[in-house]
């Protein structure tokens, strides 16, 4: 299948809905990453990183007790186990080096959980760079201890206080902070979303994520390829990664999103944040707001390649409630001693009600991507457990 | 008659004074009170969530006519039979005119009398779509240039413009500021060279003496959030028309020293 990420589509999504103020940035990202990903030299400073500063490759872990529970065999994509605690690092350590390499000073973005925001803070810090990220009021509040981190780590975090006071706005912040500063600043996206080549460029990042795991699996299973591979998606970028090493496989896909912020689910034809995508919204074109548990997957919308994996039947993108994640990450916690991001827990809860509703066949193996680790989550599981 | 010769009708320098629709209960006051004052055309803001290219004021400022339950399809049927003698050019993000679709939304507008039409997160390369459709039913489609737009994207866009070309003074977003950027005389310029069209500048222009320098070297202002401020402050229309007389004047008498 001829990628059309690369021409920055995605079927009818995508694209490069931003200011013209943005147009010039945008191109010129596009093409310094471009011209990086065919650069041998790029690609060894970035693998270099991602073994001897993430940890990579994650490994595979079979979950014995949880799989004898439900009957099926789970392996457990680790990327909870890298540097940082999630996989926004592999993202950000490409997008950190392309920054170094365009001469750029100073990273800008946008974090919900804080999980992007730390990577950046990291990263930025590692390469000599200074970072300013954006985090939603409500956020701030919810993920204090991620807020201490980045600043530990050298960074500043600009609270956002307009709209619903989440990512959407965080977003909204950076977009605007970078019309401002596009001379001396990069915009490091957090997710498989935004103006063309961010989708695109996003998924290449995260791809190491399903092209580990593909070769795992291969060791791993004596089919070789999973039945299912699930991931959760909020923007989408730790399922991006991970359908990417299976999309040319006859594995299902399935992205898990959160009741309240469903926007391959439930969402309608939009434009936000620059792109072209499936967004919550009102009858009248108001953008709705996200709701859920996890901080990292309150945002209306939803990258547009999942969009067009949707459409196409080529991935399925299910909801799970607040409740099952809860349950979910303390199962997890109880049977395999992991306790994840509960961002990563909607996965686990839909495999868990998929199997209990026999849904997935008796013996099906299922390959779950744990996108981060649950720290982060102590206060807000404090309350609830 | 078209907006683009509705404007060059005018033969002075040109003020596009804005307000966001459903701003207040008598948020229609503003547009006569614009007209009273001498506005050439009126730019009307039709609120969005997350007005991207904007900011804190026009934030503000669209947050409060949402809350107030404002829509795009609401605000067209007040202006509706309004008998405004001065053009209407709608603003709005373009999440607001894929919910219509771009036909039935350019169709709305040009129902409630609406001469022409900017969007400001819709670039070059993904206007064509709406340009269609808005070229069908007789809106004109205004673009956008920037100080980052290079010479022949700047070319382009003064061609495929309709109505005027809006030049965006600045690298920010819309506000208030002490002094009106340096990149705003210039930018005028390089659009005047390479196309016929008027080039009114916005952002940042928001006392008369900004007016004045900034209709130097562009053929008129957009004045935004300076007026959304005295609105949000509490202003009726009767003031912000007392402001907008102030600009105008400042513009007139420029115009007169120099013939």
């Amino acid at each position: 299948m001829k990628d059309l990420a690369e021409r920055g589509r995605f079927g009818d999504y995508g694209g490069l809905f931003v200011p013209e103020s943005l147009v010039a940035a945008c191109r010129e990202v596009e093409g310094a990453f471009r011209e990086a990903r065919s650069d041998p030299g790029f690609r060894e400073r970035l693998e270099t990183l991602l073994a001897l500063h993430v940890g990579r490759p994650t490994p595979l872990t079979p979950a014995p007790r949880l799989s004898a529970e439900l009957g099926v065999t789970l392996l457990l994509k680790r990327e909870d186990l890298t540097h940082t605690g999630s996989h926004k690092i592999n993202n950000v350590l490409g997008q950190a080096l392309l920054a170094t390499r365009m001469g750029r000073t100073r990273l800008i973005a946008e974090t919900g959980a804080g999980m992007h925001g730390v990577a950046v803070a990291t990263g930025a810090a590692l390469l000599g760079l200074r970072a300013t990220v954006f985090m939603g009021e409500r956020d701030v509040e919810r993920q204090a201890l991620n807020v201490f981190r980045m600043r530990m780590l050298g960074a500043e975090v600009v609270t956002v206080g307009a709209g619903s006071r989440t990512l959407k706005d965080a977003t909204s912040e950076a977009m605007r902070h970078w019309v401002s500063a596009t001379e001396e600043a990069y915009y490091c996206v957090g997710s498989v979303v935004g103006p063309t080549p961010y989708p695109w460029m996003v998924r290449e990042f995260q791809r190491v994520i399903g092209d580990e795991a593909r070769g795992q699996c291969a060791g791993a299973l004596a089919s070789a390829v999973p039945d299912y591979v699930v991931a959760c998606v909020g923007g989408g970028s730790n399922a991006a990664g991970t359908f990417a090493g299976f999309v040319d496989t006859a594995a299902r896909l399935v992205g898990v999103e959160a009741e309240g912020g469903a926007g391959a689910s439930r969402g309608r034809l939009g434009v936000l944040h620059g792109f072209r995508s499936l967004f919550l919204q009102d009858e009248h074109g108001q953008i709705t707001e996200a709701h859920s548990i996890a901080a990292g997957l309150d945002y209306p919308g939803v990258g547009p390649e999942h969009a067009y994996l949707r459409d196409l039947g080529r991935a399925r993108y299910v909801t799970v409630s607040d409740e099952e994640v809860v349950g979910a990450a303390v199962r997890l916690a109880r049977t395999e001693g992991i306790v994840p991001a509960l961002e990563s827990a909607h996965a686990i809860a839909w495999v868990i009600r998929a199997a209990v509703a026999g849904e997935l066949p008796p013996g099906a193996t299922v390959l779950i991507t744990l996108s981060g680790r649950g720290d982060k989550d102590m206060s807000t599981l404090k309350e609830l457990v | 008659m078209s907006l683009e010769r509705r404007l060059r009708d005018r033969g002075r320098k040109l003020l596009m004074p804005y307000v966001t629709g459903g701003i207040t209960d008598d948020w229609t006051g503003y547009l006569r009170s614009f007209a009273a004052a001498g506005a050439d055309a009126i730019e009307l803001g039709l609120p969005f969530s997350d007005p991207t290219l904007d900011g804190a004021t026009i934030q503000e400022a669209s947050d409060a006519a949402l809350a107030r339950g404002a829509t795009a399809h609401g605000i067209l049927a007040e202006i509706d039979g309004l008998g405004l003698d001065v053009p209407l050019v709608a603003s709005t993000y373009y999440n607001l005119v894929l919910r219509d679709g771009t036909s039935a939304f350019c169709a709305a507008l040009r129902q409630a009398g609406i001469a022409g039409l900017i969007v400001p997160d819709l670039p070059l390369e993904e206007a064509g779509e709406l340009a269609e459709a808005a070229a069908a039913t007789g809106i004109d489609l205004v673009l956008l240039a920037s100080p980052s737009t290079p010479s022949p994207r700047l070319y382009e866009i003064a061609r495929r413009s309709r109505g005027f070309v809006y030049a965006v003074s600045r690298m920010g977003t819309t506000g208030e500021r002490a002094a009106l950027a340096e990149s705003a005389g210039a930018l005028a310029e390089r659009i005047k060279q390479v196309g016929d069209l008027p080039v009114l500048l916005g952002f940042g222009i928001s006392t008369p003496e900004q007016a004045v320098e900034a209709a130097r070297r562009a053929d008129g202002v957009v004045v935004g959030a300076a007026i959304m401020r005295r609105i949000l402050d509490g202003a009726g229309p009767d003031d912000v028309g007392t402001y907008v007389t102030a600009l105008r004047r400042a513009l007139d008498q420029e115009s007169d020293e120099r013939r």
